[in-house]
Formats: C-alpha cells, structure tokens, sequence
C-alpha cells in the first residue's frame, strides 16, 4: 500500500475513534440521574424554566432526536453554555488550555532532560550499581501515585524548605503588571517587559511540572537504556569502536541517532498520557488550567463541561498518537504506520 | 528484586485479609471518633500516628488495602475474561466481527482511562461501587487487543490446524486449544495492570469520585489529610506511600514474570 493510503487509512481510523468516542459521551451524560436543567437553575426556578432551558440545551425529545441535536452541536463546535460558569464551553476551554499546555510541555521537558541522560548513563553502566540505582528510580517513578509526588514536594520544596510557591500560577504581586495576552504566563510576564514576573512564573510551574513529569518519567529511562543497549552491540558501532573514535563522540553521534527512534515514540505517547496525569497534578496545585475544569465540572456534574472537556481530551490524545506515527516513521522508513499492523 | 516484588504482595495481600484480626484497632476503620486522641504523631501505640479525628493510621491504610485489593480483584475479574473472550474470538475469526470488537476498542482507547473514568463516574453518585464500575466497564479494551494479537499469531499454528482437521468446535479451539498458549502474556499484563487499577481507584478516590469517608479509601485519606499540612503530614504521606509499595510490589513482581516467561507485554 502507498505511503498516502496509509495515511489515510490512520486518518480514518482516527475519525471513527473520534466518532466512537462521541457516542460513548452521548450515553454517559444522557444517563445522569439528575436533572441536569433544575440543576443548573437551582431549586427556585419554575417548571416552565427549567422545560424551556432543558430545551435550549437539547434535552428534551427521543434519544435518537437527542443525538442529532448532540451532534450537529459538536460539528459546528457549539459545546453549549457550561453551568457552573455560565459561559459557552468553548470560550472556558480556549481560555484554559494555555494553563494546561504550558504545564505538560514544561513536564515533557523535564522528562526528557531527565529521562534520557539517565537512561544514557544507565546504559553505559549496565549491570553495575549506577544502573541498579536508576532502574529502581524508573520503577519509583511509575509506581508512585502522581498526586502523592505533587504533595511530597509541595511539603519538602515549599512548605519545609520554601524554596517555590505551592499553588497557583503567578504571585498576586504581579497580577496588575501582566496582561494576558497569550495565556501561557512565561510568554505574557516577558511580553509585558516584567523579568521579576517571568521568574516568578517559572518559580510556579518547577514544581508541578516536575511532579508531573514523574508519571511518564520510568518509561523514557527504560527505552533510552535498552535501545542504547540495542544500538551498541550493532556492527557498524563495533566498526567505530575499531577506528579507535572516542567514546563521546561514539554516544553522541553514532549510538544516539538511532537510539533515539524507539524513544521518540515513547515520548510523543507520554506527551498525550502527561494531559492524564494533569488531572491530578492541577487540583494539587490549583493550577487553573482545562484538567482542573474538567474535575470540577465532573465534581459538579456539569453535563455540557463534561462533554467539552472529555472531548478536547480525545482530539488531543488521538491527534498525539497520530503524529509520533507520521513522525517515526518518516525517521525510519522500516516503520509502517501503526493500523497497518491489522 | 521480583522477589522482593512477591514478598511484598503476598505480605500485603495477607495483612488485608486478615485486617480485622491483625489491625491495631480495628473498630477505627469506619466512623469511629476519640478527639482526645486526634492528630496523635506516629509512636508505639499508633505506629502511623492518628487522624483530625483520632482514628488509628496504620488501621485504615491496612482496611484500605482491603478495598484496593478488592477493586482490582474486581476490575481485572470483569475485564480480563470479558477482553480475553472477544479478542480471542476477534483474532481467530477476522473479516467484519473483528473490525467490529476492534473498532469498540479503539473507541475506548482514544482517551486516557482515568478521564474516561471520571467521566463515567461523574454519571452517578460517588461510590467505591461506581468506580469499580467506571473502571471496570473500560478495562477489558486492552485484554481485547492483547488476547486478539496472540490469537492471531496462533491461528496459523500447526495444533490448531489440527484441531480444526480434527473436527474441533470453534470454542474448543479458543478455548483448549489457543487460550492455555496465550496464558503467561496475560498473567505478566495482569500483574503490572493490578499496578495501574490500584493508581487510577488511588486518584478517582483523591479527586473525590471514589471512596467517600468515613471509609478508608487509600486515596480517600490522602485527601483528607492534604488540609492540615504541613504540620500533620502523617496523616496524608503514610496513606501516600502505602499505596507506593503496593504498586511497587505490583510492578516488580509483573517484571520478574516477563523475565522469567520472556514476553512482550506493551504498557
């Protein structure tokens, strides 16, 4: 099959998913015991209100009318009003994704400035007490649970030894001086010339994107350490080896390009897997970003939040995985795409 | 260190069952108040220290083992046999009844577990019943795709062949013939997925979808304890680390079985 057809095999398939995924979120907020309309109005308003308002939102009528409704809806990226902030879905999502993308990308960093220089050294210390040592860190990393990481170093980095602030996103300090233009606060405090509130900013994101970077963490060592073990019992290395190359340069150059492909794919999976973990990681430090909206929206059961956010969670992690598809495999063209494993 | 990985289990798995003997004070696993006693810090009498409410540590962590261990007997006794049936059944017979099984599971794997549990759970009201059911009700998706790879890789077996010469049932074949093969990747999936379902009821539990107090949800006390730090921090870093070591143990014994049975189980 051509390269093109595969592709847009992987794009159909991920459409399907896509449209799966709708269904199964029709069923499950159309099964909310409660009544989503009195809920949102409260218990003073009328029977006509809440009728009229159940109407509004498409909650009134067959179940099949429903879905029609449902998904024209979602087609036209009308997410409906959310409850609990009275304002559309969308315009509460655009205005806290920034939050969220800002966190995970920061934790993709720090996984990979982490992970990858320890999975390397693991390698070339294997079997001795370095590799035992960082082998029993990966297992740590992926056994602990991610909020207990985010309360562990809220207690040691803040509380105990003061060093960053625990929550939030910016020091009230600065709330005046930075005007959100962007939403992501390291670029805003620089747009608005404040150093001090850019430093400040990233006093705020250390901990929470360390914390967070923890769940994915194990399993960027694991892959880095086997495939530099993998790569470096290959001929060509060996064939280095004999031109007498120092092993720097060996590592560096030769072993670590192609070490690198296995890990690529792990990173870009953990990348989508890191919105997981935010779900956890935002309500610990109240960052107010989309995982946290969509807690409080479950919490509260906020049906049309509900819906937005579980939704934008799916398009990110489908869209994700897609990517590290195309991207591995244009690296190495051995790699087919994925769906063509079926 | 996947000796270790067993001790621990088989350790905690032990105390759990036998928590209403062996706890320290057992009455303190439900409602149970003693204020005189709160905020006690770890000593003799209280090796965990006490609660805001004076209730012994070391107790609900080992009660709250008991609910942990109960959810993934329950989630991976409902997804294992349910993901193993239709993945079978999906990998031997190909054409429309696989695309089928496989496109549900797709569905099902667009979107981490956790939100999709939260999701679910939020339909209802928070109950440890709940999330054993949200989660429960996504978890056979992997089993599905793993049995039906395996299956898949059997089909064309020569002892399959002759089964099916031999005039063997399709079930028959699934099930007496293919299955007993395909058992340690799934023993090995099992054990480091026991991991992970104990993580994901650990965090619904936190996030206040789980297990409501005054029962000991592991998850449950770690939230509850978050408002007297930092003074009190016993109250949420043991809960905290106890489920530490049982994942840990979880995934160190899952390891030790890949090694030992030398397969590929993707996480």
């Amino acid at each position: 099959m051509t390269r093109v057809g595969q592709l847009l095999r992987r794009l159909s398939g991920m459409i399907a998913s896509l449209l799966g995924l709708s269904v199964l979120i029709f069923v499950i907020s159309r099964v909310l015991p409660g009544n989503p309309a009195r809920l949102a109005l409260g218990a003073m308003a009328s029977e006509e209100q809440v009728e009229q308002f159940a109407a509004e939102m498409g909650l009134n009528g067959p179940l099949s009318a429903q879905y029609v409704e449902y998904m024209r809806r979602l087609l036209v990226g009308d997410l409906g009003q959310s409850l609990q902030t009275r304002n559309p879905v969308v315009e509460d999502l655009i205005a806290k994704l920034p939050a969220t993308f800002e966190l995970i990308s920061i934790a993709f960093g720090f996984m990979i400035i982490l992970g990858i220089p320890l999975g390397i050294i693991a390698a070339q210390h294997r079997g001795g007490a370095v590799d035992n040592a960082t082998r029993f860190f990966a297992f740590a990393t992926v056994s602990v649970p991610s909020f207990f990481v985010g309360i562990v170093f809220q207690l040691v980095f803040g509380y105990y030894l003061d060093w960053f602030p625990i929550t939030g996103r910016l020091s009230s300090a600065y709330g005046d001086e930075v005007v959100r233009t962007t939403g992501f606060m390291l670029v805003d405090t620089l747009l608005s010339g404040s150093f001090a509130a850019h430093l400040d900013a990233w006093a705020h994101l250390l901990l929470p994107a360390l914390a967070l970077s923890f769940s994915g963490m194990g399993q960027v060592i694991r892959i880095t350490r086997s495939s530099m073990i993998d790569v470096e019992g290959k001929d060509y290395i060996e064939a280095t080896r004999a031109y007498g190359l120092p092993s720097w340069l060996i590592v560096n150059k030769y072993s670590l390009k192609n070490a690198f492909i296995p890990t690529l794919t792990i990173l870009g999976l953990q990348y989508a897997w890191l919105l997981s973990g935010a779900f956890v990681i935002e309500i610990v430090y109240s960052w107010p970003g989309v995982a946290k909206y969509g807690v409080q929206s479950v919490l509260t059961s906020d049906v049309n939040a509900i819906v937005g956010v579980t939704m934008l969670v799916g398009v990110v992690f489908v869209t994700v995985n897609l990517i590290v598809d195309l991207l591995s495999s244009a690296l190495d063209p051995r790699v087919g795409l994925a769906g063509d494993k079926r | 260190m996947s000796v270790v990985g067993l001790v621990i289990v088989f350790a905690i798995i032990v105390a759990a069952v036998l928590a209403p003997y062996i706890a320290p004070y057992p009455e303190h696993a439900g409602t149970f108040t003693d204020f005189t006693n709160a905020f006690e810090q770890p000593s003799l009498d209280h090796p965990f220290g006490t609660d805001d409410v004076g209730r012994d540590i070391l107790t609900r962590v080992l009660f709250g083992y008991r609910i942990a261990l109960t959810l993934v007997a329950v989630v991976l006794g409902i997804g294992v046999p349910i993901g193993v049936m239709l993945g079978l059944v999906a990998g031997y017979t190909g054409g429309w009844v696989d695309t089928i099984i496989m496109r549900i599971t797709d569905t099902f794997l667009a979107i981490p577990p956790l939100v999709l549990a939260l999701a679910i759970a939020s339909a209802f009201e928070p109950t440890l019943e709940i999330a054993m059911f949200a989660i429960a009700s996504l978890w056979w998706t992997w089993y599905a795709r793993l049995a039906r790879g395996l299956a898949a890789s059997q089909v064309d077996q020569e002892y399959v062949q002759a089964a099916k010469i031999a005039g063997a049932s399709t079930p028959h074949i699934l099930f007496r013939e293919i299955l007993p093969n395909c058992l340690s990747p799934l023993l090995v999936k099992a054990t480091l997925d026991a991991g992970i379902v104990v993580l994901t009821g650990a965090s619904l539990s936190f996030i206040g979808l789980g297990v409501q107090p005054p029962r000991p949800g592991l998850g449950t006390m770690v939230a509850n304890g978050t408002q007297y730090l930092p003074t009190e921090w016993w109250i949420t870093v043991l809960p905290g680390f106890a489920i530490f070591v049982l994942v840990m143990g979880f995934n160190m014994l899952g390891d030790g079985l890949r090694d030992l049975f030398d397969v590929e189980v993707e996480q």
